[in-house]
């Protein structure tokens, strides 16, 4: 290895770290400014045009902040667990493609290893929650860790599927399989479990049971400050883009459904801008369902992933496996997946509907109460 | 090897956590010392007192009026109605009639100060349960009741201004037309509270069930208010120990039948659309005249004792005031319904989980201000 | 001046009165301001009809093992009874039919140490069934505050009978925990009492 080949993988390493965090702290503009029309605010206005600006002043604010140490802390444990949790976040980018050609290592087994190092970002919030000293953040580290590593089964699994569909581990090869149709129209049932697995990996709400602010305080992140607490925001933005772009890869077909128009760059320009939409509209998504639903408890979560999600992440696999062996049309395949995704939905509707609201709470009028026998006199 | 069930009991060791004083869901300075194992809660035992600022004993050094400012201070979300507890009971003692006017605007002011309390407690059980964006839309419907607070009474939140005898002064002219369209806007809003919240599946999962307590115990640990008619007891004191002029009114009380969290919850919810009936039927009939009965010099209640109870937002408010005939009382106890209403938690958090413990002390509407006094 | 001032001596001799020392003999007692005593209203007792019935009906009915006087407050039915028969009397207002007080509202300790030497505890109890209302009174002597603990009765008492300990150190027999509730351990001195100093206090 030469010296300028180090220095590429230097440059790389760079660059990665730059692009991923400014997308990360635009994110949280965006999600500020997202949650302000959901709640019918303004946002972040000031700093710079329309707040644009504002990422930037969050970020020195946070960096020039004192770094508190809490006296009774495991010091290694506590200052290697941001590093811990960032550089998963920034190893899986090393095997993500943008378009056809865009991506840093296009390896054959890259989703395969997509889903091995996004395991490990469990790892630096148990740590965090353990080096903290702290009895709610090493109950938010343990949450963390029963949460997470409960719905790594459904995500892979229902990566699996598609996976076996496209024949093939590499994403940019997933991608060019889906130029007549996206997978979600083949496996719309694994593209919802992706998509509620990746939200609990994430741990945004209705999910966000391992640093939830009502209840744990925070969780793992309770005693960190300035840039350390800055750092685990970071990792965790930047998983939320990840996340939505494989979403995209995997089921909304990339760069190449539907195709673009025109030849040459002007098709490459295009296609990069239809992959941003459709990675921008998940994130819409994520951020809406952040506004709009509670958080669940922690059993009725593992109760939801356990007995929900993963059985019907195997039945996928098993229905996914069966249409290719015997080569049935794949409109098979889609049909069976709406019905198990209308079978989800039937489920999940069903728990709630054992509570029906408005039923338990009756209005007794003041004038029957005033009539009422037992207001007379009983001596 | 074989453990018997009884040897894991044993040989585990309970975690206990400090939830306060300092937490963000205990709503002020309170502090839950709860053993948990794992995430199932042991045991807990409340503690407080972080606010104690001896309001009781104070009255006993202040004039009567005075003492209206600090009753403000005891329920900090339901103030008007604390004022309007105290003026009652030093009025019966004194045995004077208050002006018609002054009561309308007084019931008018308590039921909107009502709603005002309770939409609070909407906006901030949703952010208990996870849910950031109740939270803005009903402090959006509260700042609306807080404006024409501070139209009326020149303050947002102590507003000194139900005095012995009347009221402070009187409402402008505009006023029918300003509760008319604070209404409607209120009418619109409780509505939007049940699309965002009210039946939202994983609120449903969240609080159905949860936190039970039964008509009995409710009754032996003296819950009141929404909590207690959430229990399924129909106790609502403006009806059936009638004060103010309350007995002219006719509106709905919302009775629970399980006593869980959500039925707490919704009893509130359904609460303030009874208040908009109150207030539609006070301003109907709103009368002109007077609002104060003068009384000459220092308010000099006879000697005696008097206990009155009204319905705070929270609950039973009573004042128990004695008088030894001077311009000062010789003793006041407040019969604070946060207070009583709190000794209950440690029933209702049996089998329960951790996370179960916010949104069962978020249910029970606690203000530490008046907890501690 | 005086040998021995008291404090109010002092007071009285202000002003231009302090240079008038040899003529203090002669001299007419300082005028004091005269306050005419002012004649203290009571309260009148206005019953309503159900507070009527219930009186007469505890007249007649009472069981004379509790000795009960019954009397009212303003529009309040009282019924003192002495320590040792709180408990029973209690019961009895709980558990009769008739009456089935089965909420307690309120519990109150006055303190008239300096007119008679006695604490005066106010259990107020409310029917929710009959909606009647009731305050049990009981006189404490000030050299004994012991009181049975009526927690068992209502639960609601628990925290009341705390704060009462806390704040007027009224000792409750077999309460189940009388730890401090609103005053942190280490606070000595009973606050509540009127003998307590009001403004005589250390800010930390």
């Amino acid at each position: 290895m030469n010296f300028q080949e180090i220095l590429k993988y230097f440059v790389y390493a760079g660059m990665i770290f730059t692009v991923l965090a400014g997308i990360a702290a635009y994110l949280t503009l965006m999600e500020r400014k997202v949650l302000a029309w959901i709640q019918q605010r303004m946002g972040p206005k000031y700093v710079g045009f329309k707040g644009i600006l504002q990422p930037l002043a969050d970020g020195i604010k946070l960096v020039i902040k004192e770094d508190l140490l809490p006296s009774w802390s495991d010091r290694t444990v506590y200052w290697i667990a941001p590093i811990a949790v960032l550089v998963p976040a920034l190893l899986m980018w090393v095997a993500i493609p943008i378009t056809d050609g865009i991506v840093l290592d296009d390896s054959d087994l890259g989703l395969f290893y997509i889903t091995a190092i996004s395991v490990l970002t469990v790892m630096g919030l148990v740590m965090a929650g353990w080096g903290s000293a702290n009895k709610w953040a090493v109950m938010g580290g343990l949450r963390a860790a029963g949460q997470l590593v409960s719905y790594e089964i459904p995500f892979i699994m229902s990566i699996l599927a598609i996976a076996m569909l496209a024949q093939s581990l590499n994403l940019t090869e997933i991608v060019n399989q889906q130029t007549t149709f996206a997978f979600i129209l083949k496996q719309p049932l694994a593209f919802v479990i992706f998509f509620i697995a990746g939200l609990a990996e994430l741990g945004r709400i209705p999910f966000d049971i391992h640093h939830a602010e009502s209840e744990v305080v925070g969780g793992p992140f309770v005693e960190y400050s300035g840039a350390h607490w800055a750092v685990f925001y970071l990792a965790e933005y930047m998983n939320t883009f990840t996340v939505a772009v494989l979403t995209t890869i995997l089921f909304l077909g990339g760069w190449v459904w539907p195709q673009m128009p025109f030849e040459g760059s002007l098709h490459d320009f295009l296609s990069i801008l239809l992959f941003m939409f459709k990675t921008v509209a998940v994130i819409y998504l994520i951020f809406w369902i952040r506004g709009t639903y509670p958080r669940l408890r922690i059993d009725q979560l593992m109760a939801f992933g356990w007995k929900l999600l993963v059985p019907l992440s195997f039945l996928n696999v098993v229905i996914t496996s069966i249409v290719l062996f015997y080569g049935f049309s794949h409109f098979v395949l889609s049909a069976v997946s709406i019905f198990l995704t209308g079978v989800l939905f039937y489920m999940i509707s069903n728990r709630s509907k054992k509570y029906d609201s408005g039923e338990t709470v009756r209005i007794v009028s003041s004038s029957q109460v005033r009539d009422n026998q037992n207001f007379k006199e009983p001596l | 090897m074989q453990v018997s069930q009884s040897q894991i009991n044993e040989d585990a060791i309970d975690l206990m956590i400090n939830m306060g004083p300092q937490h963000p869901s205990t709503h002020g300075v309170f502090r839950l010392v709860i053993w948990v194992d794992g995430e199932k809660i042991q045991k807990v035992e409340p503690h407080i007192g972080y606010l104690h600022r001896g309001s009781e004993k104070i009255c006993e050094s202040e004039s009567y009026n005075q003492i209206i400012t600090l009753f403000d201070r005891l329920d900090y979300v339901g103030n008007l109605n604390n004022e309007l507890a105290f003026s009652l009971a030093v009025e019966k003692l004194m045995d004077l009639e208050i002006p018609e006017r002054a009561q309308y605007i007084r019931v008018i002011l308590c039921e909107l100060n009502r709603i005002a309390s309770h939409m609070l407690f909407y906006g901030v059980y949703g952010l208990d349960a996870g849910a950031t964006t109740p939270m803005l839309y009903a402090f959006r419907e509260r700042e609306r009741i807080q404006e024409l607070f501070e139209s009326v009474t020149g303050a947002r939140l102590m507003h000194n201004y139900i005095r012995i005898g009347g009221i402070k002064e009187d409402v402008e002219k505009d006023f029918k037309e300003k509760v008319h369209k604070l209404i409607d806007h209120l009418k619109e809003s409780i509505d939007e509270c049940d699309d965002l919240l009210s039946n939202n599946e994983m609120f449903l999962v969240r609080t159905k069930d949860i936190g039970i307590i039964t008509a009995d115990e409710a009754i032996d640990l003296g819950l009141s208010g929404p909590s207690l008619r959430a229990s399924g007891v129909l106790e609502d004191i403006r009806v059936t120990d009638s004060y103010s002029i309350y007995d002219r009114f006719d509106f709905g009380i919302p009775i629970g039948s399980k006593g869980d969290c959500w039925d707490r919850y919704f009893v509130r919810v359904q609460e303030m659309r009874e208040s908009i009936k109150i207030i539609e039927q006070a301003l109907a009939d709103l009368p002109e005249g007077e609002i104060i009965t003068p009384i000459k010099g220092m308010v000099r209640p006879p000697k005696g004792e008097v206990f009155v109870r009204t319905e705070s937002p929270r609950g039973d408010l009573g004042v128990f005031v004695v008088s030894d005939g001077s311009d000062k009382p010789y003793r006041v106890k407040v019969r604070p319904p946060s207070f009583v209403n709190l000794q209950a938690l440690e029933l209702m958090l049996r089998d329960t989980y951790l996370a179960d413990a916010v949104l069962v002390l978020g249910s029970i509407d606690i203000i530490m201000g008046e907890v501690d006094r | 001046m005086p040998e021995n001032p008291d404090s109010e001596e002092v007071v009285e001799t202000t002003g231009a009165e302090v240079s008038d020392e040899t003529s203090e003999a002669k001299k007419p007692e300082p005028k004091k301001p005269v306050r005419k005593e002012r004649e203290v209203p009571t309260v009148p007792v206005n019953l309503d009809e159900k507070s009527t019935q219930l009186s007469s009906f505890l007249d007649t009915n009472c069981p004379e093992n509790i000795s009960p006087s019954i009397g009212a407050e303003a529009d309040i039915v009282t019924i003192t009874v002495d320590k040792k028969n709180l408990i029973e009397a209690c019961n009895y207002l709980k558990n009769d039919e008739n009456l089935q007080f089965n909420y307690l509202s309120l519990v109150t300790v006055v303190d008239y140490e300096a007119i008679s030497e006695t604490f005066e505890l106010n259990y107020h109890l409310v029917s929710l069934k009959f909606r009647h209302k009731i305050a049990v009174k009981c006189n404490l002597p000030i050299n004994d505050l012991s009181i049975p603990t009526i927690s068992e009765i209502w639960t609601t008492a628990n925290w009341f009978e705390r704060e009462s300990h806390d704040l007027f150190g009224v000792i409750f027999e077999g309460h189940p925990n009388l730890s401090p509730l609103l005053l942190f351990e280490e606070f000595e001195g009973f606050p509540g009492r009127k003998s307590f100093p009001f403004h005589d206090y250390q800010e930390w």
